[in-house]
This record gives C-alpha cells, structure tokens and sequence, in this order.
C-alpha cells in the first residue's frame, strides 16, 4: 500500500524506536517475539483512512497528529494516584480495579486471586504466572488482519489487563475496571488485554474510561476475549472522556457452543471515539448480543463498527445501536453480519437509529448482510431522523412543556439500549448519567462518570 | 418432500434460454483491439462532426489513465480490452426508408424476439428502436411521434438532425470521467437511442428500445440520452437479449435521462442477456452506468428493473434530485441463478428540498450465484426535509448461493428522515405446507410465494413488460427448493 500520510507514520516510528528498548527489557518473551513483525505489518498496512471500508467515515488524522509520547514505563507517582483513586456507584457493589495509562499499577502484588478463583490483574505478571495459558490465547482471536492499528498495538503494547475466569466459576459480583489516562504531556497508550472465561464460568465486567488530565490523549486498546462452551460474558463499557481525548478500542469476543455473549458501550463524551465489537461464534448454539448508544456534541466524532460472524449453526445473534447527535457532532456506524455457508439456522439481527439535533450534525451509517446459508433469518434497520413532531405535540398537549417534552422522548430513545444492561443499580446510574447528559449538566467531566472522587 | 422439491428445482431453474440463437447475417466489423485510431475509425464510420470526435478522444485518453475498479463484491475473469471488437453493424445497402428496405432476416430476428418492427403489425402501441449489435436497425413510429414533437430516433440520427441538442445534454448527467465504464464507453459508443420530448407533450404512447447483441467477439457500447422538457412525461422500456456464446461478451452502456421543471420520466428495463451456461461459461458482462437528474423543481425519475440474465450485473440506476420537491423511485427485482453474479442497487442523491425517495430492491438467489445490493441514499446539507424510504429484501432458494446487502446512508440534514430495512430468508416449510394441504402443488406454491415477493416490484412495470417479467421469473425460478 502506498503511504499517504508519511509525517504520521513517521511520527509512530519515532515513538517505536524510542521505546523498543525499554519495551523489549520490560515484557515477556512471548509478547516480544510477535513485535517485531507487528510493527512491520503495521509499516505495509498503514494508519486506516478512509479508503478502508471500516473507517469510511471515520478521520483518524487529527488526533494522529499530535506530538505524543510513548508511555512505556510507569512511574511510581502515577501509580499512588491510582491508588488513591475510588469510585463509588450507590449500590453497586463490584471488584475494582484500576488501570493507570494501559497499566496495572499494582506492581507488587501483580495478579490477585478474588473469591470464587477468579484472576485479574497484569498480563506481565499473568504470563510469569501463566504462561501455557497465556500462549494458548494471546493474539489468537484477533480476526482483522487488514487494520494497521491492531497490529500496532501488538507493536507497543506493554501491559494491559488480564482476567482468568477457571472452568465453572462464577464470580459473585461484577468486577469494574477504570481507565485512568493521566498525564502533564500528550501521550499515545496502548493497552492489550485478554480475558478468558472457561467452560461453564460466568463473568460480567464493567469498563469506565476516564481522562483525568486536560492533556491530549489516544488509547489503542485491543482486547481478546475467549468465551469456552457453556459460558457467560458480559461486558459494559462506559466512556466519559474529555474532547482532547481519543479512544479506539478493539474488541474481539471468540465464543465456543453454547456460550453467551453480551457487550454494551455507553459513550457519553469523547473526541473521538471508535469502538469496534467483533464477535465470532464458532461454536453451535452460541448467543451474543451488542448493544451501543452514543450522546454526542461539540465536534466529537463517535464511530461503532460492528461484525459478527456466524461460522457455526444454530447460533442467534442481535445488535442495536443508537445515537443522538448534537452541535456539529459526527456519527458512524457500521455492522456487518456474515453468515458462512455452514451456519445454517442462524437468527441475525441488527437495527441503528440516530437523532439529529442540530443541522450541522452528520451521521452516516453502514449496515451490511452477507449471507451464504440459506436456512436463516436476517435482517436490518437503519433509520435517521428527528423526534417524532406527533409524538412531541402528545406529550405538549397534556400540559408537558416541549423542552421537558423532547428531554423525555430522547431519554425513552437511550432507554432501549441501557435496558439491557441486567445489573439495577448500575442500570439506574446509567439512566441517570444520561437524563444529566441530556439536560446538559454534565459536562467535560474530568473525574470519574460514576460518582468518582 | 424435499426430494419433490430438488427435482422440480432442476427441471425448472435449467430451463434453456430461450433467445440464445444467432441470426446468420453479413456483419461489418472493424480490427480487433483499441487505440486512438479506432476511436477516429468509429467516429468516421458515422460521419460525425468535430466536437464528438473530439469528445471521444477526450474520453478516450481519460481512460487510458484510469483503471478498472475493484471495489464490487464480484468476481471478474480479467477482461482483455484489446480482444475485443469495438464496431459492428449488420450490412445494409440503404439506410432504410420504409420497411421493404430491412433485411428479411434483420426483421425475422426481431420477430422471433417478439418486437414488432411493422407497425401495421403492431399489437401494442409501442414505438421501438431496435439495436442490433452497434447500430440502431429501426425506429418506428417516428412520424406519429413527430407530430406532437417528439423526437425519438437513433442516436446518430440525433447527432445529424439535432446536433444542438445532443451537444447541450450530452454527458451532462454521467460525464467522461465518471467511471471507468462510462469513459470507455463514451470513447467508443457506437449508436442508441435518443428522445426529447418537449414542454408539456405527454407522450402517447410508452418508448421501447430493444438491444440485440449477434455479432461474435465484439462488446455492445451504446448510449441512451432522454430529455424530458418542462411538464412532459414519457414512459420508457429497455429490452436485451443475446445469443448462447463460450466466451463472455462485454456490455458497457450509459443511460442520460435529464428531468426538467414537472417533468416525469419512467423507465423500466428487462435485462435478459444470456447469462452463461450451468457450469458457468459464457454470458454477457453487464457493467452499465444508468443516472437521471431531476433537474427542475417537482420533477420525477422512476427506475424500475428486472434483472434475470448476464453472467454478471454490475449497474447502479440511480437519481440526482436537484429540484425542489423532486421525486426519485427505484424498484428492483435481480434474479441470480447458477455462477451468476449481481452487484446492483441505486444511489439516491439529495440536493434539493423537500425531495423524496423510495427504493424497493427484491433480490432473489439460487444455485451458486451471488447477489448483492448496493446503494447510497445521501442528504446534503442544504436538502431540507428530504425524505427516503428503503427496503431491501432477498430470498434464499437453495444453500449454496448468497445473498449480500450493503446500504450506506449519509445524513446532513437534521431535517431529513431516512429509513432503510432488510431482510434475508428463504421460503419457509410452513408456506410451502400452507398451500400443499390446500392442495396447491410444490411447484405451484414456490411460483406464487416468488410471485407474490416480487409483486410490488413488478407492479411499476407497463402491462407489456410486467407480463414478460412475470414469466421470465417463472423460467428462472419456480419450483425452487425452499
């Protein structure tokens, strides 16, 4: 491929050869011996734009083009921040754990044992701890090997989290994970994580990204994820970032028979934000679900991308995505269905709606099939428009005022998605957050959406 | 049951083609291959004037810099541009001036296809053009239609006759450096059809042209340019067939219609070039570059296609709705069968305010082809309360074929409403069993679930064509497997 944008890949050499060393000293073998050809994929393949069919409508360059620093080594005073940082849901009573900058900043205890025989913690420490585990899954469940930026993650990625859920465990409350970037300078982070729920296990996870410093920010996370038969995964994103901040994830979930699989990212704030959800089912009987919704103003630009494949028989899938879209606010959307010719008796199903605001909002959407089986049942919807003018004259004519009128009827719009998060008190939080969302009373949040201090 | 099923399948889904025979007639063709000089041999053969010659070489030379797109969920053998003869046209003496002077078997040709070309034979007010490889044969019903001003002839007749009017819309719609088909294309055209019909003429009675490809080796490159002036309205009809070949023949065509203020153009295509054998060997490559532009306020392109033959179909009708309160429609049925392959659907542009459209593409799949649509609805930001509706079915009749759907839908207007809907399924056992304890046969259930799925679709055809349509559905595909 020819390289079109050279100062910017130029700009990523120079934060590889600048952090190779310390890289290389620091990880594992095994995350070492894939670098090299990674970064060198990455070089052939370039930054995404908008040739890509998956990043059509999604301009990566401007947040490319800030002078970040590779962020390869932690330093202690990042991590007593961490330390001191809480987050506190009414009700909600989870595991925390706390990633500073795509680091587990525990450095003494490295992986801890929650009750039940669950793992969390480093994947450095997992893969001393590990490692046959390890080998068996990391970098085995990444499905798009035409996208550069998985393959720089790859490159740089230096800790991340890891989460081991053993054969028939079930862990007896959500564990929540916080995203902490902080920094006094821009910095690029790239973050690799791997959960693997074994047979049987059931794990639900919740994810909070959060800017803390008003610096510039770009995450690249890549997350794998291994579902074995008969298990459960749930995972519920929540990003609240400010618009200096940009986030792409990369989310690959590989379930087994009859497993099930949900995923859901609430976007609330974000200059960019690019979350990609691919689901293969490779095992019969297998159910996942993707859910997403995005509230966005200013100049964001939120972007979901969706594939789910279909490779067993017998498997059920849904997706439902939604958006409202404020100011000059971007949208993007683009699932992808695919049925192979062996998936027969496959239920798929798909539906986006977005609201636009203002006039100088955009959305732009992309649903797909591609369907090689004959014996399913697939379909999609797209829709983009305003509230409903009849809908709106209703709720007026019973004494309602129309600015409470719309704030209800948009609030019922997210509520489809957040309805599907089956944890109350984190589902009323949500609500909650977004009803201030909505009103605009949250703002730049530079703390924690979820009550943090 | 399903035994019953495979069986009425195949007799039904390998029905012959029933146009696949050559008409053995003196065809004068021109040297293999393209360059500079070819272009110039074309244009001379027809005796243009200056600015065409100079509108070719132009094309001509944009092509060459161009290459092939790739983009299309298709497979494509490589094609040999410099195999293929560009000009061919069956040897007549005179241009004929009644209809003594055709050749007997030109004219027997066209009655074997069932287009009547006397037209004390007619049995349909329909006026044609027939085309038979590069050069249109006949047009009938030129005088009735000059009556009310209505120009309808060949288009090099055009370009003699009417010379001011074809250079004012010529390639206003898809122009040179559209695509690579539409430059080659306008390099190389050979001939077409051409219609205007002024202000406020409702045509009386629907325009048809008839390609016929005969000629080995050769590609089909014509060019269709319709105006419809201010408050005028006109109903248009294309109907393709070609003979049964080995080797795969290319088809690149462009389709102008410009729309002015009120004016209302329907145009409905039966596209049944041979599509190649069981195994998949021969057949017409169909890459066309179709485009209206509703150009004044309130006007209205409707498309309306059946797509059943060519080994693959590549073509995306589509609609620029610049007017104010312009209206554009696209309905589709693409049939698919054995090896063929289709990548159509419709791009629907909104400039203007308040423009609507609709869009209903019926896809239906069997054996081993794939069938794909493709379409873009898109909402500048100045179009204010645009409106579209899309719905994209497709029907799965056996495993081993696909069916593919790839909308993209772009919004910048808040004001606009945009919906698109699809679905993918095959015929359910219970609708099969439904009718079988009604006493209605397999074979006969398939045929009216496939009938009754396309129905809306074939609805929007003139009554002429819906018929065909009707059957050639029926040949293609009754009594498939559900």
């Amino acid at each position: 491929m020819i390289d079109y944008r050279p100062e910017l890949i130029q700009k990523l050499t120079h934060l590889w050869d600048a952090g190779r060393e310390g890289l290389f000293k620091k990880s594992p073998g095994l995350f070492n011996s894939f670098r090299e050809e990674a970064f060198s994929t990455f070089l052939s393949l370039g930054l995404p734009d908008k040739k890509n069919e998956a990043y059509k409508y999604t301009d990566l360059d401007k947040f490319f083009s800030y002078d970040y620093r590779g962020y390869y080594v932690p330093s202690t005073a990042d991590y007593t921040q961490a330390e001191r940082f809480k987050c506190e849901v009414e009700d909600l009573d989870v595991w925390n754990i706390v990633l500073m900058n795509g680091f587990y900043p525990h450095s003494d205890q490295g992986l801890m044992m929650l009750p039940g025989g669950f793992w969390a913690g480093s994947m450095t420490a997992a893969a001393k701890q590990f490692p046959g585990l390890i080998q068996r899954h990391y970098n085995k469940y990444v499905t798009n090997d035409k996208d550069g930026l998985v393959h720089l993650n790859t490159a740089l990625a230096s800790d991340g989290l890891f989460i081991y859920a053993p054969k028939g465990t079930t862990i007896s409350k959500p564990l929540q994970i916080v995203n902490l970037v902080h920094s006094d300078r821009d910095i690029f982070v790239q973050d690799r994580n791997l959960i693997v729920v074994e047979e049987g296990a059931d794990l639900t996870l919740l994810v909070c990204d959060h800017a803390l410093s008003p610096q510039h920010f770009l995450t690249n996370t890549v997350t794998e994820v291994y579902v074995g038969q008969n298990a459960r995964f749930n995972i519920i994103r929540v990003q609240n970032q400010h618009n200096d901040a940009g986030k792409i994830t990369q989310t690959f979930i590989h379930q087994e028979r009859d497993s099930y699989a949900s995923s859901n990212n609430i976007t609330l704030h974000g200059g960019l934000v690019r979350n990609a959800t691919y689901h293969t089912l490779a095992g019969e009987n297998a159910e996942t679900h993707s859910y997403g919704l995005f509230l966005s103003d200013k100049s964001q630009h939120t972007a979901n991308y969706v594939f789910v494949d279909h490779s067993a028989p017998h498997c059920n899938s849904t997706q439902l995505f939604k958006g409202v879209l404020d100011d000059d606010a971007t949208g993007a959307f683009n699932g992808r269905i695919l049925v192979r010719p062996l998936a027969q008796g496959t239920n798929a199903y798909q539906a986006n709606n977005n609201i636009l605001m203002t006039p100088e909002a955009k959305m732009s959407t992309k649903p797909q099939l591609e369907i090689f089986a004959d014996d399913v049942k697939c379909s999609h919807g797209a829709t983009v428009g305003q509230l409903d003018e009849e809908a709106l004259f209703y709720l007026r004519s019973r004494g309602i005022d129309e600015r409470e009128a719309r704030l209800m009827m948009m609030f019922g719009f997210a509520h489809e998605v957040i309805q599907n998060i089956h944890i109350e008190a984190l589902r009323e939080r949500i609500d909650t957050l977004v009803m201030q969302r909505l009103r605009g009373e949250l703002s730049r949040c530079a703390s924690c959406a979820i009550k943090c201090n | 049951m399903d035994n019953n099923q495979d069986k009425v399948l195949n007799e039904v889904t390998q029905g012959e083609y029933k146009y696949g025979f050559v008409t053995d007639i003196d065809t004068e063709k021109i040297p293999v291959g393209l360059n500079e000089e070819i272009v110039r041999l074309i244009s001379a053969k027809k005796n243009e004037p200056e600015w065409l010659l100079e509108f070719r070489l132009k094309a001509f030379r944009h092509w060459q810099t161009m290459k092939m797109p790739s983009w299309a969920n298709l497979k494509i053998p490589e094609i040999k541009y410099q195999d293929i003869i560009y000009y061919a046209a069956p040897k007549q003496r005179v241009a004929p001036e009644s209809m003594d002077d055709v050749d007997p078997e030109l004219k027997k040709t066209f009655e074997k296809l069932g287009i009547p070309l006397e037209e004390q034979k007619r049995l349909t007010g329909v006026a044609v053009d027939a085309v038979m490889d590069s050069v249109s044969v006949k047009t009938t019903f030129r005088e009735t239609l000059a009556e009310e001003g209505i120009i309808f002839c060949s288009f090099s007749e055009a370009v003699r006759e009417h010379p001011s009017l074809v250079q004012k819309y010529l390639a206003s719609v898809v122009p040179y450096t559209d695509n690579f088909f539409a430059a080659l294309n306008s390099a190389v055209f050979s001939d077409g059809s051409f219609c205007y019909i002024p202000k406020g003429v409702r045509c009386p009675m629907e325009l048809s042209t008839y390609f016929r490809i005969n000629a080995a080796n050769t590609g089909q490159f014509e060019r269709t340019l319709l105006i419809a002036d201010e408050e005028a309205y006109v109903s248009y009809l294309e109907g393709c067939t070609a003979p049964q070949r080995d080797e795969n023949q290319l088809h690149a065509a462009v389709v102008e219609i410009v729309a002015e203020r009120g004016a209302e153009v329907k145009y409905s295509t039966v596209q049944n070039w041979y599509p190649g054998d069981r195994e998949g060997r021969g057949g017409i490559y169909n890459f066309v570059t179709k485009r209206g532009i509703c150009k004044g306020e309130s006007s209205k392109i409707s498309w309306t296609q059946v797509e059943t033959g060519s080994a693959i179909t590549w073509k995306y009708p589509s609609c620029i709705l610049r007017g104010d309160n312009s209206v554009g429609e696209f309905y589709s049925v693409a049939v698919t069968n054995n090896h063929q392959q289709a990548d159509t659907g419709t791009k629907m542009i909104h400039l203007g305010k308040n423009t609507r459209s609709t869009i209903v593409s019926k896809g239906i799949s069997a054996g081993l082809s794939q069938n794909s649509y493709r379409g873009l609805v898109k909402v500048v930001k100045k179009a204010d309360n645009a409106r579209n509706f899309s719905q994209c079915d497709s029907l799965l009749l056996g495993d081993r074929c696909g069916a593919h759907t790839f909308p993209y839908i772009e919004v910048d207007n808040q004001s606009a409403v945009v919906e698109h809907e699809a679905t993918t399924s095959r015929i359910g056992e219970d609708q099969i069993f439904y009718c079988n304890q009604r006493g209605i046969s397999t074979e006969d259930a398939i045929g009216l679930i496939v009938n009754g799925y396309a129905r809306e679709v074939i609805n929007k055809l003139p009554m002429e064509f819906a018929v065909e349509a009707t059957k050639l559905l029926q040949i293609s595909l009754e009594g498939s497997v559900g």
